[in-house]
């Protein structure tokens, strides 16, 4: 009892000021937001087309030829240079060899036939008995059923490729991350070092790293495999490091109070009681990976993300779709395997009581093993057993029904599928982009700092003005307007569903029940499955790529938003239904201002999740900055353009973040303080 | 000294960053709690204690929700680390320890019982509490059939192969009675180990912890804030207020003459005729009582006196020792069990 009044004193005593003016700081910010609006539109009206720092697509700036320079110096010192003899090459060697091991084994051996060492008989059963070892046997006969599939889509070799590049680079982020977790678990230092780097390599976009890395440890698996730790390992360290800080003081406490070493602690408290946390941060991980190793087919990594992307490229949807579904079929897979994992590794009470006993299970498991070493066997002496039959290949079938329909629908949809493209194009995204990509930068720079003033004061001023002179730096001024453009449309339009969806779900708890699977389905596809069916549907434009965007941020920020009205305490929601609000009341006065965090928050990772995406909708036909780093990786001469476009995206990323941030954070003392007693004292 | 188990001199725990300088400042240390916090935003959770406690003794920390008790109690194997005082633990000044020494401590000497129990929900019973022997490096077999042993005797045979979660409340503390006893250490520190229970399975562990004291004779440093429970089970009681102690002595001792205001009113509601003992109300023997009038010992508790009194047609004469040392007669019990019920 006393300690809650303590704590609602010293609460109330260190922060008066919210919670007496809150009125008139509101009223402040909204003054300084219709300023930056009125600043925005008189400059556009009055100064459009000057200033705009366009810059064509095939021109380059100083910076960016010397950015190319690099290029060649790198070419020109990779042999000499004791930075690259003693610690570049040798990682990219280890690193290729490791990805050779699991690339030979699974997908085709370097030499000889090309076969893959253990054939594809060996393969499905050594992976199916993998799957059963550790999570169960459904995962396992899953597992079995996908890789099949693979053959009989024609694509077994391309998905073993992808496979085992996914193994490699989960296996290399383990040995990376989790000391990296434990680290940070452990010691609060550690944390509060690491922390701010995980948070930027999270809003670093993939791509941006994509190109220097080729460049440094040249294209192939091993850059392929380093990108991917560099985006899997995260979510690896901070979920192990989440686990272990999760663990109650007070078992801690009881087994210091036996005199545990801190080794003994780390090895019979704290990993075993963080387990589950630490397997479920290796399901993320494998996920990213997985998304990773796809698009960087980009840098000619093997595997089903280059079926797709030169599907992409040559505007094939067949093809696209075929490899697709193979992603989106090892996705899952992959996804239900370490989820059963997980689930192993609750503590027995809380495991759903298997019938089997653990011995039995250990017999079957090892019985299972030997069937799989003689199907290694055999698939290494009968070449069926070895490379998938060509005569079952379902792919063309695939492919040519997906063009058929694809076709069809384009001929036919075309006046409504075409219609709502130019109706959003023209009414919405035009004008819009004119309005961004013609205003003078000194009237954004003006707008944009009294927009950060308004949330964050002079230290996001300074931030945001820092981040835009980078971007007139970098030289890329137009095209990042550009960027900027659609990303804040897709952005509205994530939001828009984000709200209805959320709200819908926050209300319902049987709409919410159907729709968490689809969203979790969502958010688990890699990136580049989204583009292949929009593609089919509207060609390759500016508002495919906007599309696809929406579509793989909606989930994040439909989810937030959901929590966020869910979380609304029901007492005062009951309140206010008792004191007779209509259901568009009580969603309007009370569950989305008391939810303005969840708001705020959902525009932020919205915003993050869309700039994710801006590369990957170059593909299909974004122009900006997402072109300029697409061009950059086709093009040598365009490599400094591509890779000044790849900071850009990061300082316009920070930008973004930092604004949308500051709203949310600012917002719930006003929704505390005033939201909260007023509707109680309504009712 | 050598015949304390532990020893507490001038300890204090100042939570807060400059908490290290404000034992040794003589205007800062005198401060009352609020103030100081106000002053320096520091809290005193432990000022200047001493105190020893007998090897075998029952010791109990009793005082009111932060008052201090857990982190005193913590400080005694430096779970907490005090802020200055010394603590002496069979001779060996423990704040001068190695962290391998401490260690030696801990796994050798002291073991702690914890309110919320801190069992590893990963491992059986059993493996619970074989953990601190195999933090100890105890082969398998040895540890294994220690601590079966141990279950038996806090009476959980039978559920050796269960997890914690699989138990009520009770039980998992007699598994941390259990994983505390494994080890056989000297002494046994116990932070409000039943406040989490209900009445009846206190009652319960409350008799349990009282068997094996008889049993094995181990020194208990017992923290409580239930009054009922300190008088059942400590030999002596300190009693601690904003980190302070107030009084330190055994529970007649407390009800009988208590040191101030606070005091009294903390034991006001104690059942006086089942804590006091006939020397605390003891008259002068008057010359018209018998010689042959019947003898109580002065340890007796009151209580325990009505019947002898009640059915003797004179006062009953009180020794101590052998010497008589006064008499009591039916008024004086009678006045006693009036204020008892007058404070119930
Ligand atoms: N880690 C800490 N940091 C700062 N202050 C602390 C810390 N631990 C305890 N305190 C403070 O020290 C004082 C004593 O706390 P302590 O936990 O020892 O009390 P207690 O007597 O055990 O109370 P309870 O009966 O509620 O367990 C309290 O005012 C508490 O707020
Ligand atoms: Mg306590």
């Amino acid at each position: 009892m006393s300690a809650t009044l303590i704590e609602l004193e010293k609460t109330s005593g260190t922060e008066p000021a919210p919670a007496k003016l809150p009125r008139r700081r509101l009223s402040r910010r909204a003054l300084l937001l219709l300023s930056a609006a009125v600043v925005w539109i008189a400059g556009f009206v009055f100064l459009h087309g000057t200033g705009t720092l366009a810059l064509p697509t095939s021109e380059l700036t100083d910076l960016h030829r010397s950015l190319n320079h690099f290029n060649s110096w790198v070419a020109s010192n990779r042999d000499d240079n004791p930075v690259f003899l003693y610690l570049l090459s040798p990682l990219r060697s280890a690193v290729d060899a490791v990805a050779a091991v699991f690339t030979t084994v699974f997908a085709a051996s370097s030499i000889g036939l090309g076969l893959p060492e253990i054939g594809w008989l060996g393969t499905v059963a050594l992976l199916g008995w993998i799957a059963f070892a550790v999570g169960n046997a459904r995962v396992a006969l899953l597992t079995v059923a996908v890789f099949t599939f693979f053959g009989l889509q024609g694509l077994f070799v391309e998905a073993a490729h992808t496979f085992a590049l996914v193994v490699t680079a989960v296996l290399l982020s383990l040995l990376v991350g989790l000391p990296m977790g434990v680290l940070a678990g452990v010691s609060g230092r550690v944390e509060k070092i690491i922390t701010p780097v995980l948070d930027f390599m999270q809003i670093l976009p993939t791509f941006v790293y994509l190109a220097p890395l080729a460049l440094v440890f040249l294209i192939g698996p091993a850059s392929a495999v380093i990108a991917t730790v560099i985006y899997a390992a995260p979510p690896i360290i901070r979920l192990t490091a989440h686990g272990i800080r999760g663990i109650p003081e007070n078992t801690r406490e009881a087994s210091d109070s036996l005199g545990t070493t801190s080794l003994q602690r780390l090895f019979t408290l704290q990993i075993p009681m963080a387990k589950r946390t630490i397997v479920m941060g290796i399901n993320q991980g494998t996920m990213a990976a997985l998304s990773m190793v796809t698009i960087a087919a980009l840098i000619a990594a093997p595997g089903l993300g280059q079926v797709v992307v030169r599907a992409l490229q040559s505007l094939d949807v067949g093809t696209a779709v075929n490899a697709g579904l193979s992603i989106v079929l090892m996705a899952i897979m992959l996804d239900r395997v370490t989820t059963a994992a997980s689930e192993r590794a609750l503590p027995a009470t809380q495991r759903r009581r298997s019938r089997v006993s653990r011995r039995t299970r250990m017999i079957v498991v090892g019985a299972t093993f030997a069937l799989v070493l003689m199907l290694v066997q055999l698939s290494r002496t009968m070449l069926w057993a070895a490379r998938f039959p060509q005569e079952v290949n379902l792919g063309p079938a695939i492919t040519g029904g997906v063009d058929n329909a694809s076709e069809w629908l384009q001929t036919h949809l075309f006046l409504l599928t075409g219609a709502f493209r130019e109706a959003v194009t023209l009414a919405f995204l035009n004008p819009f982009q004119t309005a961004v990509t013609e205003t003078p930068f000194f009237i954004m720079f003006a707008a944009l700092a009294l927009v950060a003033y308004a949330f964050g004061g002079w230290k996001l001023t300074a931030l945001v003005l820092a981040c835009l002179t980078m971007i007139i730096y970098l030289g890329l001024w137009g095209d990042a307007m550009v960027t900027l453009a659609s990303t804040l449309v897709a952005t509205v339009i994530v939001m828009v569903l984000g709200i209805v969806f959320g709200v819908a779900m926050g209300r319902s708890s049987r709409f919410d029940k159907l729709m968490r699977p689809v969203l979790d389905a969502g958010q688990t596809l890699p990136a580049f499955v989204y583009l292949v069916p929009f593609l089919g549907l509207f060609g390759a434009t500016r508002f495919t790529a906007i599309i696809a965007g929406v579509i793989y941020a909606a989930p994040a920020a439909i989810k937030i938003m959901a929590d966020g009205i869910s979380g609304v305490s029901p007492t005062v929601v009951e309140a206010a239904v008792a004191s007779g609000s209509t259901p568009w009341q009580v969603i309007t006065k009370v569950q989305l201002p008391m939810a303005r965090k969840s708001l705020g928050l959902a525009a932020n990772q919205g915003l993050i999740y869309v700039l994710a995406m801006v590369v990957v909708g170059a593909l299909v036909g974004a122009g900006g900055l997402g072109y300029d780093v697409v061009a950059g990786f086709v093009q040598s001469s365009l490599f400094g353009k591509g890779l000044a476009a790849g900071l850009a995206i990061v300082f316009l990323g920070i930008l973004l973040d930092r604004i949308t941030q500051a709203a949310a954070f600012t917002a719930p003392s006003r929704s505390l303080s005033t939201a909260q007693p007023t509707t109680t004292k309504e009712a | 000294m050598n015949s304390s188990a532990i020893s507490v001199r001038n300890l204090w725990k100042v939570f807060g960053s400059g908490g290290a300088k404000i034992p040794l400042d003589p205007e800062l240390s005198a401060l009352p709690s609020s103030n100081l916090l106000e002053r320096t935003g520091c809290v005193a959770a432990v000022r200047n204690m001493s105190f020893d406690v007998a090897k075998g003794e029952v010791f109990v920390i009793m005082g009111l929700s932060g008052s201090g008790k857990s982190t005193l109690i913590r400080c005694l194997t430096r779970l907490i680390e005090p802020t200055s005082g010394s603590v002496s633990i069979g001779g060996q000044d423990i704040l001068q320890a190695r962290p391998a020494e401490l260690r030696d401590l801990r796994r050798q000497k002291m073991s702690m019982v914890f309110q919320h129990f801190g069992l590893l929900p990963h491992r059986t019973v059993l493996d619970n509490v074989a953990y601190g022997l195999q933090i100890r490096g105890a082969a398998k077999n040895e540890r294994y059939a220690r601590s079966r042993e141990v279950i038996e005797l806090v009476g959980l045979k039978g559920y050796e192969s269960h997890f914690p979660e699989q138990l009520s409340g009770g039980m998992q503390q007699r598994v941390g009675l259990a994983r505390a006893l494994a080890g056989d250490p000297d002494a046994i520190l116990f932070d409000e180990p039943f406040s989490a229970l209900d009445p009846l399975i206190r009652r319960d562990m409350q008799a349990e912890v009282i068997r094996l004291h008889k049993d094995m004779g181990k020194t208990m440093v017992f923290v409580t804030h239930d009054l009922s429970e300190a008088l059942k089970l400590g030999d002596r009681i300190l009693i601690m207020r904003h980190g302070e102690a107030v009084q330190c002595g055994t529970g007649d001792e407390l009800v009988g003459s208590p040191a101030n205001d606070y005091i009294a009113d903390f034991v006001s509601e104690v059942p006086r005729s089942d804590v006091l003992t006939l020397k605390w109300i003891a008259e002068p023997v008057a010359s018209s009582t018998p010689g042959d009038a019947p003898v109580l010992s002065s340890a007796t508790i009151i209580r325990d006196a009505i019947h002898t009194v009640m059915h003797s047609s004179s006062p009953v004469l009180v020794e101590d020792s052998g010497t008589i040392t006064g008499q009591i007669d039916r008024d004086s019990i009678l006045s006693v069990l009036r204020s008892t019920r007058a404070a119930a």
